[in-house]
């Protein structure tokens, strides 16, 4: 018999006074933690597979099922944690690369938690949004140098292609390949009901999304999945990925088991086969190089799409923005170390990188330095649990901030972080036809959307107490942050003061 | 229809270019000298010949149309192109057909690194690339459909067919070599083989076109054996994760 060197994570607790052995939880956990005994009359568990998702728990009409946390102490060490010891006996089975999903749950500082907001008082009176205009349109895009004007007032200025959006929040790149096709498709019709963007990942556009072709950011990756003139076209931006927060420095890789008929459509390749998108671009060795895909993809859509550029949140951040700019990025991407990932080595994921507040006040600040951040439009990505967060990152200098977990947690996830597993019970990070039934757009877009208009008004209303009526207004002005302990060079970076300054 | 290029920025020659295919099918440009992405992203139907020397990202994106180029190539020609045929009579620089998916290119002499990188392959889709000499390290990296033929044509002594690390990476498509080639400079997860029938009667289209664009002799390329090179494994990294 072999051993099992690591107990299991959780245990289903059932309440046999509640149960009445129905089997809806023996039918919608893909785990397989729930069954039924030989004799077909009870459902029984088995705790060991189960990663906490709460499918069953929210599903059981009786209310029967709690998962709790399965306590086996180990002899306190402060430094061999449980984890690691795990970790290595995982690896010494294997011999394998730690794969994990979503963000690092690891207890890095959250600076949006050590910033707090500023609000009127007497000398400037504060504006209630319910009465009067708030302004959180968002246009993204290069911006000229200078506006020339006709006598008349007509603008002379030849405009680059703008991008208007109705709320600084869009949602950012998820392939269809790490979610599901229904998935994306809830986040497209949201979109395009908030007249925002959503962004189709290195994974192609799936043809049952053409019809939101007017709200897609397209990705062109270092594998180029899908990548036709066609779909350039099909667009609102071009997004170049060179990073990812949550695993700078490497590639996407999805597994061919989770390429079926339908992947493989939408990326090009045939079924069953790896979709490897290294690191590198190899046609990208400099900033140089750089500018020539920017151009090389705004000379086939015959200058009418903005190209954005996502890099992941490094150490030189600020130079690489500046550099990014150069090359002739309309908009660029800033992607923090807390942001989400369908799968990411462990290792890099929890030990590679930036958080975004630092990353983005950093590269801000290098750009107002330079006198070209106006020209250019910034987004934040890497983690924003809610509208305060959002509010911050744009005080900080963010243009407009991407968000996929929030929504994905808005339409069912629970932060099991095993989404490289493709066993997702609720539908959104798997490609099995029976568990991605389970989610439908027709419901899941409004609950998306209702998040979105949540938070719209939450950004209103704190504009408002801080008596700012328009988004551009709140855009750079760090005056409205201040830090709470923080040392005295975090708030040199952030370049916000301490509370009481 | 002619259009000189001289010393203009790309930007008003291909605009200039696209300018004059809206109403016509052919264009010709002359006294080309560097000058970036010409034919990039050209419609099925269409066709530019080009003299001189033709800049980075030739005929990116290229979606159904034909380029053919007297004179040399640089870099990324084909880049993620998706269709149509471009002709070099000369040589190509590094990133030749990155992420091509579709059509062909016949490259007359050589090409430099990584030539046939992230090559895919998707249903009818089956790209092609004909190098008539040699090749520079890395040629098929992460190649994962398609053809590669490098015929090995004028190699002087000394000279190898490719350089190291060819197909690094590749996990799917074949790489067809004539005569010697540098056994060494394969990667490990690569086996050479005897052609089939239907990979013959493949190559013989391929062979009978190099000669038709470039003037070479059918007997003499075919007096030669060939081999080909395909991948051991299609899911070379399966094993690479362990979920945590």
């Amino acid at each position: 018999m072999s051993v099992n060197y690591i107990p299991r994570r959780f245990t289903v607790v059932r309440d046999r006074d509640l149960c009445i052995n129905c089997g809806c939880c023996v039918r919608q956990c893909s785990n397989e933690c729930h069954y039924f005994t030989d004799d077909n009359e009870k459902v029984v568990v088995n705790s060991d597979n189960c990663v906490a998702c709460h499918r069953c728990v929210d599903l059981c009409p009786t209310k029967a099922l709690r998962i709790e946390k399965y306590v086996c102490d180990y002899r306190d060490n402060a430094n061999w944690t449980p984890q690691y010891q795990q970790e290595i006996c995982r690896q010494a089975e294997t011999g394998s690369v730690l794969l994990s999903a979503m963000g690092t749950p690891k207890d890095y500082p959250i600076y949006w938690d050590k910033i707090l907001l500023n609000a009127s008082q007497v000398t400037n009176p504060s504006i209630d949004p319910l009465r009067e205009p708030m302004e959180i349109r968002t246009i993204l895009g290069r911006k000229p140098e200078k506006i020339s004007v006709e006598r008349k007032g007509k603008s002379k200025t030849d405009m680059p292609p703008q991008v208007i959006l109705e709320t600084p929040i869009m949602f950012s790149a998820m392939s269809f390949g790490s979610i599901s096709l229904n998935a994306q498709k809830s986040l497209a019709m949201a979109a395009k009901k908030l007249g925002t963007l959503f962004n189709t990942g290195e994974g192609g556009l799936h043809p049952d999304l053409l019809d939101y072709t007017d709200c897609a950011v397209v990705q062109v990756a270092s594998g180029r999945f899908g990548v036709h003139k066609k779909y350039l076209e099909n667009s609102r931006y071009i997004e170049i990925k060179i990073g990812q927060g949550a695993k700078p420095g490497i590639g996407g890789h999805l597994p061919g088991e989770k390429v079926n008929i339908e992947v493989s459509n939408a990326r090009m390749i045939p079924k069953g086969s790896d979709a490897i998108s290294p690191a590198p671009h190899h046609d990208i060795y400099s900033i140089e190089d750089l500018r020539q895909l920017i151009w090389s993809l705004k000379q086939a859509t015959d200058n009418k799409k903005p190209v954005a550029v996502k890099i992941a949140a490094v150490h030189n951040i600020a130079a690489i923005a500046s550099g990014t700019a150069r090359a002739g990025a309309d908009i660029i991407v800033i992607d923090g170390f807390r942001g989400g990932t369908g799968a990411a080595p462990t290792r890099i994921r929890d030990n590679v990188g930036i958080p975004i507040e630092l990353a983005l006040a950093a590269a801000d600040q290098r750009l107002r330095d330079e006198s070209i951040r106006s020209r250019i439009s910034l987004v934040a990505a890497g983690s924003f649990r809610c509208s305060a967060d959002i509010v911050k990152a744009i005080a900080l200098g963010a243009d407009a901030c991407y968000c996929a977990s929030a929504p994905l947690i808005a339409m069912g996830c629970h932060m099991c972080q095993t989404c490289n597993t493709g066993k997702c019970n609720w539908g959104i990070a798997t490609q099995r036809p029976e568990l991605t039934k389970r989610l439908n757009p027709e419901i899941m877009h409004k609950r998306v959307e209702n998040l979105v208009n949540a938070w719209n008004h939450e950004i209103k209303e704190i504009m408002g107490g801080m008596g700012i009526n328009s988004v551009d207004s709140l855009r750079g002005n760090r005056l409205m942050l201040r830090g709470i302990g923080l040392s005295e060079k975090e708030l040199e970076i952030l370049g916000i003061k301490h509370a009481g300054e | 229809m002619s259009i000189n290029a001289g010393l203009r920025r790309y930007e008003e020659l291909n605009a200039e270019i696209k300018e004059v295919l809206l109403s016509k099918n052919k264009v010709m440009v002359k006294d080309v000298n560097g000058q970036r992405y010409i034919g990039c992203g050209l419609d099925k139907g269409k066709e530019i010949d080009i003299y001189g020397t033709a800049g980075n990202d030739l005929a990116c994106m290229l979606n159904g149309g034909k380029v053919i180029l007297y004179g040399n190539g640089q870099d990324a020609v084909g880049n993620t192109m998706g269709g149509g045929e471009i002709v070099i009579h000369g040589h190509s620089g590094d990133a030749l057909g990155y992420g091509m998916r579709d059509g062909q290119i016949y490259i007359k002499d050589n090409v430099t690194c990584r030539g046939g990188i992230h090559m895919k392959e998707f249903k009818e889709m089956k790209p092609v690339i004909v190098i008539g000499k040699s090749a520079g390290s890395f040629l098929g990296e992460y190649m994962s459909g398609g053809t590669i033929v490098i015929l090995g044509l004028n190699l002087k002594r000394g000279e190898k067919l490719f350089g190291t690390h060819c197909a690094s990476g590749m996990h799917g498509g074949k790489i067809i070599v004539r005569g010697n080639f540098p056994r060494e400079n394969i990667s490990d997860n690569i086996k050479v083989t005897a052609l089939d029938e239907k990979d013959k009667k493949e190559l013989d289209g391929y062979i009978k076109n190099y000669c038709k664009y470039f003037n070479a002799d059918y007997e003499t390329i075919m007096q030669k054996p060939f081999k080909k090179l395909i991948p051991i494994s299609s899911r070379p990294y399966a094993n690479l994760y362990t979920p945590n």
